[in-house]
C-alpha cells in the first residue's frame, strides 16, 4: 500500500511540476480519443428520423421500379448510352400492373412517371428527378409538406434537403427541362433517399448529358411531368409504384423473393429498410471518415507522445538518478514513469469521450430530408472501453521503452545527466562537408537521432496521407460530397494538421534541446545564429519531404481500402499534390523556426560551461 | 582607437561583466584593463570563481560585457552584432576549452576541419589542413591529452589572431599537461598570441606575463623573464 501511495505521489508531483507538458500530452491523446468516440457514437443514429418521416408521409413498404430500355438494374446510378445506335425507350408501365394486386399487398399508389432532366435555379445548374403526381394526395407515399402547398399546374414541390442545398424557397422559380415553374412547397418523403443520395438505392437513369450530375427530387403534376419529358434534356420515362404490405416488417423478404424469381426486364423492388439504409448513407460516410481519421490521429498521437515522453525522459534523467540514489529500485523508477503517463492517458480518454459524445449531435443531424432529431448518440460500454484502450495503448507503447531504459541507466550516469551519445554516420558527414554551412549543420543534426528522424517522417506521412485521402474524396465526389461529409473531412483535416504541427514543434524542440551543445560549439567556432537556426530547421525539412511523398502513396492506399465496397476514386491533379508537398515543407519550416531560433540564441558560454560542469 | 604602432593585438578598457541586480549583484569581471602584444603568451591566474573564464569569454566574443571596450586586431568588438561576432570568432579567435568540447560523433580530422568548413573553405582544402595536423583517429579512442591536442588543432584551423585557452590542462594528468605545454611553446615560437586561463601557477610560469585575478579584478601583474624559453618541465614543475 505504501509503495502504491509513493508511486502515486511521485507521479502526481511530477505532473504538477511540469503542467504544460502534461496538458499537451493530455490534449494530444484526447484529440484521438474524441475522434474515435465521435465515429463510434454515430452508429445507428438515423433510424429514428427515418421512422418519423415514414409515419408522417405514410411511406411505402416496397417501391417497384421500371426503367427505360427495359433496364431494371439496381445500383446507385444507371447510365444509358446517349447517342447510341438505338434511342432509349420509355419503360413499360404495364410491367408494374401485376404487382398492384399481388399476394401480400394491402394498398398501392402509382405507378408514377419519373424522369431525369436539367434543372436551373438562379445561377445554379444541376439535374432533377421529376416525379409526376396528381394534385390530390396519394394514399401511399404522401410527401409531408414542410412549407407551402402541394403541386398544381405550373407549380412544383422540391424535396426539402434538395431545396435546402439549392437555397430554394416557396415562391422561387426554377426551370426543369427548359420550362419555368414556381416552387409551391417543400416536402419530405420516405419513398426515396433524401438529397444528395437520391440515386443511392432506387437508381437513376442519367442520360442526355446528365451523367455527371447528382439529382434531387422534384414533384410536379402529371401533365407538367409529361411536358418536361418531351424536353431534349430529359430522359425517357421510368415508373415507380408504391406498395403497402400486410406485413411491413417482411418487406425485405417480399422484395427479395420477387427480385430473385423475376426476369431481368421485370420491375425491381426495394424495401423500406433498404431506403432507410440509403438515408443513413451520409452518416455511414461521415462515420467512415471519422473512424479512419481517428486511427490516423491515434497514430499521430502516438508519435507526439513518443517525442514528448522522450523529451520528458531526457529532462528527468537526473531525477531518475536521485530516485535510485535514495534507494528506488529500477522497477519503482519504471513504474513511476509509466504510471505518470497512464494517469494522463486516462484523463485524456475521459476528456476525449466527453468531447466526442457532446460533438456527435452536431454531425448526425438528419438534415432537411428527414423529420425530427436523431436519437442521442450511443455511448456504450464497448465504445468507452475501446477509447480508453486506445488512450492507454498510446501512452504505454510510447512510455514503455524510455521507462525501461531510464530504469536500467546507471545511477552515476543518471546523476551526471549525461546525454546519450549521438549516432555517427560517416558517409553523411563526408557528403555534408560539400554543402553550405547551414545545410551541413542541418544534415548532421538530422542524422544524429535516426529514431527521431523516423518519427518525423512518420508524423508528416500520416498527416499527408489523411489530407491526400480527403483531397481524393473531394475530387471523386465533386459537388455531391454532402455538407456533413465535408464537415467531417474538415474536422479530421484540421485535427490532423494541428496534431502534426504540435509534433513538428515537439520534434524541433527536442532536436534543439539535444543539439544545444553542438550548436553552442558551432557558434564558438564561428557559425552565426542564423546558420544554426537554418540548420535546425533544415534538419526537419528532410523528413518532412520524405513524409509528404510517402503520404501521397498512403492517402491513395487509404482511399483504395475504404472504397473497396464500390465507388470510383479520382486521384487529384499532380499540381495539387505538388502544392501540398510544398505547403507541407513551408509549414514545417515555419513551425520549426521558432524552437530552432530559441535553441540557436542560447548564450554560448552558458551552454558550454553547463556541459563542462 | 587602433594599434597604430602594432604594440598590441588585443586590448580591453574598463571591462565589466555583472550578473543579477541590487543585493544579488555579482561582478564577475570588474573594471579590467588589458593589453596583449602580438606573439605574447599571457597567463591569467586566480582561484575558481574569480572571473577568469568570464574574461576569456568576453575577449573571445562568446559573451557580451556589461560595460567597457574590447579591441581585437584594431577592431572594436564589444558592440558587434551576433553575426559579426560569429565571423570574428571564425576568423580571428581560436578557443581551447578545459572540457575539450569535441563533437563525439566526428573523428579528430572531422572535428578539426569543421571551423574551416564553416568559414567556407572547400572540403578538400579543409581536409588537407586538418590532416596536416592530425592522424585520423576517433576522439573516443584518444586519451585526454590527445583530445586536447585535437581541440588545439581545431582552434588553429582558421589561423586565428589569438588563441584563448580556458584551463587547457585542467582535465589532464602531469605528462599530458607537459606535452600540451610543449605544443603551446611551439605555437609561441611561431608567433601565435596566446591567452591561457589557469589556476595552476606552474602552468602560468611558462608564460611571458602573468596576471592574477580576484573577485573579477586584476590584482597583480608579473612579467616573467624566463618565459617559455626555459626548461618547460622544470619551469612547470612537471619534470621527473
Amino acid at each position: 500500500m505504501g509503495k502504491i501511495l509513493l508511486v502515486c505521489r511521485l507521479a502526481v508531483k511530477d505532473i504538477r511540476h511540469r503542467p504544460g507538458q502534461a496538458i499537451l500530452l493530455l490534449l494530444v491523446i484526447a484529440a484521438a480519443a474524441a475522434t474515435l468516440t465521435l465515429g463510434l457514437a454515430l452508429q445507428g443514429t438515423t433510424s429514428s428520423p427515418y421512422a418519423r418521416t415514414r409515419a408522417a408521409a405514410n411511406g411505402p413498404d416496397v417501391v417497384a421500379t421500371v426503367f427505360p430500355n427495359g433496364s431494371n438494374a439496381p445500383g446507385p446510378a444507371t447510365s444509358a448510352r446517349p447517342g447510341g445506335p438505338n434511342s432509349p425507350e420509355a419503360a413499360d408501365v404495364g410491367e408494374l400492373a401485376p404487382l398492384e394486386h399481388a399476394s401480400g399487398v394491402a394498398a398501392h399508389s402509382g405507378p408514377f412517371p419519373v424522369m431525369w432532366t436539367l434543372l436551373r435555379a438562379g445561377h445554379t445548374t444541376g439535374s432533377a428527378e421529376v416525379e409526376g403526381r396528381r394534385t390530390a394526395p396519394s394514399s401511399v407515399d404522401r410527401p409531408k409538406l414542410m412549407q407551402g402547398t402541394w403541386v398544381r399546374p405550373g407549380g412544383v414541390v422540391v424535396e426539402a434537403a434538395f431545396a435546402n442545398a439549392l437555397g430554394l424557397h416557396v415562391g422561387d422559380r426554377l426551370s426543369l427541362g427548359g420550362s419555368s415553374f414556381e416552387v409551391t412547397g417543400t416536402a419530405v418523403t420516405a419513398a426515396i433517399p433524401d438529397y444528395p443520395d437520391v440515386c443511392s438505392r432506387l437508381g437513376c437513369f442519367l442520360a442526355n448529358g446528365l451523367a455527371s450530375a447528382n439529382p434531387g427530387l422534384v414533384w410536379a403534376t402529371d401533365a407538367d411531368a409529361e411536358h418536361i419529358a418531351h424536353a431534349a434534356t430529359s430522359t425517357p420515362l421510368a415508373y415507380f409504384l408504391n406498395l403497402k404490405l400486410n406485413d411491413p416488417a417482411g418487406a425485405n423478404a417480399f422484395a427479395g423473393r420477387y427480385n430473385a424469381s423475376a426476369s431481368p426486364t421485370a420491375p425491381f423492388l426495394y424495401s423500406w429498410q433498404s431506403i432507410r439504409d440509403g438515408d443513413a448513407q451520409v452518416i455511414v460516410k461521415v462515420q467512415l471518415v471519422l473512424i479512419t481519421g481517428s486511427w490516423l490521429l491515434a497514430l499521430l498521437a502516438l508519435a507526439s507522445v513518443v517525442v514528448l515522453v522522450g523529451g520528458r525522459m531526457a529532462e528527468q534523467t537526473r531525477r531518475v538518478g536521485l530516485l535510485k540514489a535514495v534507494g528506488g529500485t529500477p522497477r519503482l523508477v519504471a513504474v513511476v514513469l509509466l504510471f505518470e503517463h497512464v494517469l494522463v492517458a486516462l484523463c485524456a480518454a475521459g476528456v476525449g469521450l466527453a468531447a466526442g459524445w457532446l460533438t456527435a449531435p452536431l454531425l448526425d443531424q438528419p438534415g432537411a430530408g428527414l423529420l425530427g432529431a436523431p436519437s442521442a448518440p450511443s455511448l456504450t460500454g464497448s465504445t468507452a472501453g475501446l477509447v480508453v484502450a486506445l488512450a492507454l495503448a498510446v501512452a504505454t507503447v510510447a512510455t514503455f521503452g524510455p521507462a525501461i531504459r531510464a530504469a536500467r541507466q546507471s545511477t552515476v550516469a543518471a546523476l551526471e545527466d549525461s546525454a546519450r551519445a549521438p549516432r555517427r554516420r560517416a558517409s553523411v558527414i563526408r557528403l555534408s562537408a560539400h554543402l553550405p554551412a547551414p545545410l551541413l549543420l542541418g544534415v548532421r543534426l538530422a542524422v544524429r537521432r535516426p529514431r527521431r528522424l523516423l518519427l518525423s517522417v512518420f508524423s508528416v506521412a500520416v498527416t499527408a496521407s489523411g489530407l491526400v485521402a480527403v483531397l481524393i474524396l473531394h475530387e471523386s465526389a465533386g459537388a455531391f460530397l454532402g455538407s456533413r461529409v465535408a464537415q467531417a473531412t474538415t474536422i479530421i483535416s484540421v485535427a490532423l494538421v494541428i496534431l502534426a504541427a504540435v509534433n513538428a514543434v515537439f520534434i524541433a524542440w527536442a532536436t534543439a534541446l539535444d543539439a544545444r551543445h553542438s550548436a553552442a560549439l558551432a557558434r564558438a567556432l564561428g557559425a552565426t545564429p542564423a546558420q544554426i537556426t537554418t540548420g535546425l530547421s533544415v534538419a526537419q525539412l528532410f523528413p518532412a519531404l520524405a513524409g509528404a511523398l510517402l503520404g501521397i502513396a498512403g492517402g491513395i492506399g487509404i482511399t483504395a481500402i475504404t472504397a473497396k465496397n464500390g465507388g470510383t476514386t479520382t486521384i487529384p491533379p499532380v499540381l495539387w499534390l505538388a502544392v501540398m508537398v510544398v505547403v507541407t515543407l513551408l509549414a514545417v519550416a515555419l513551425l520549426t523556426a521558432i524552437p530552432a531560433r530559441i535553441g540557436a540564441r542560447r548564450p554560448v558560454a552558458e551552454v558550454l560551461q553547463a556541459e563542462a560542469a | 582607437m587602433s594599434d597604430i604602432d602594432g604594440s598590441w593585438v588585443l586590448r580591453a578598457r574598463g571591462l565589466r561583466k555583472e550578473y543579477g541586480k541590487e543585493a544579488g549583484l555579482v561582478r564577475a569581471v570588474d573594471g579590467v584593463d588589458l593589453d596583449v602584444a602580438p606573439g605574447e603568451t599571457l597567463a591569467v591566474m586566480g582561484p575558481s570563481g574569480c572571473g577568469k573564464s568570464t574574461l576569456l569569454h568576453l575577449l573571445g566574443g562568446l559573451d557580451r560585457p556589461s560595460a567597457g571596450e574590447i579591441w581585437l586586431a584594431g577592431q572594436r568588438v564589444d558592440q558587434l552584432t551576433e553575426k559579426a561576432l560569429a565571423r570574428l570568432r571564425r576568423d580571428a579567435v581560436g578557443f581551447v576549452f578545459q572540457a575539450f568540447h569535441l563533437m563525439d560523433e566526428l573523428t579528430a580530422v572531422e572535428n578539426v576541419e569543421l571551423p574551416a568548413l564553416l568559414a567556407g573553405r572547400s572540403p578538400r582544402a579543409a581536409r588537407r589542413l586538418a590532416a596536416e595536423l592530425l592522424e585520423r583517429v576517433l576522439p573516443v579512442a584518444l586519451s585526454g591529452g590527445q583530445r586536447q591536442r585535437v581541440a588545439i588543432a581545431r582552434a588553429l584551423a582558421n589561423e586565428p589572431v589569438v588563441v584563448l585557452a580556458d584551463e587547457p590542462t585542467g582535465n589532464l594528468d602531469s605528462a599530458a599537461a607537459l606535452e600540451l605545454l610543449r605544443l603551446f611553446e611551439s605555437l609561441h615560437a611561431a608567433g601565435q598570441t596566446l591567452i591561457i586561463v589557469t589556476h595552476d601557477s606552474r602552468i602560468a610560469a611558462t608564460a611571458d606575463r602573468m596576471i592574477s585575478m580576484r573577485d573579477g579584478a586584476f590584482v597583480d601583474e608579473t612579467r616573467l623573464t624566463g618565459g617559455t624559453r626555459g626548461n618547460l618541465a622544470d619551469l612547470a614543475g612537471l619534470g621527473g
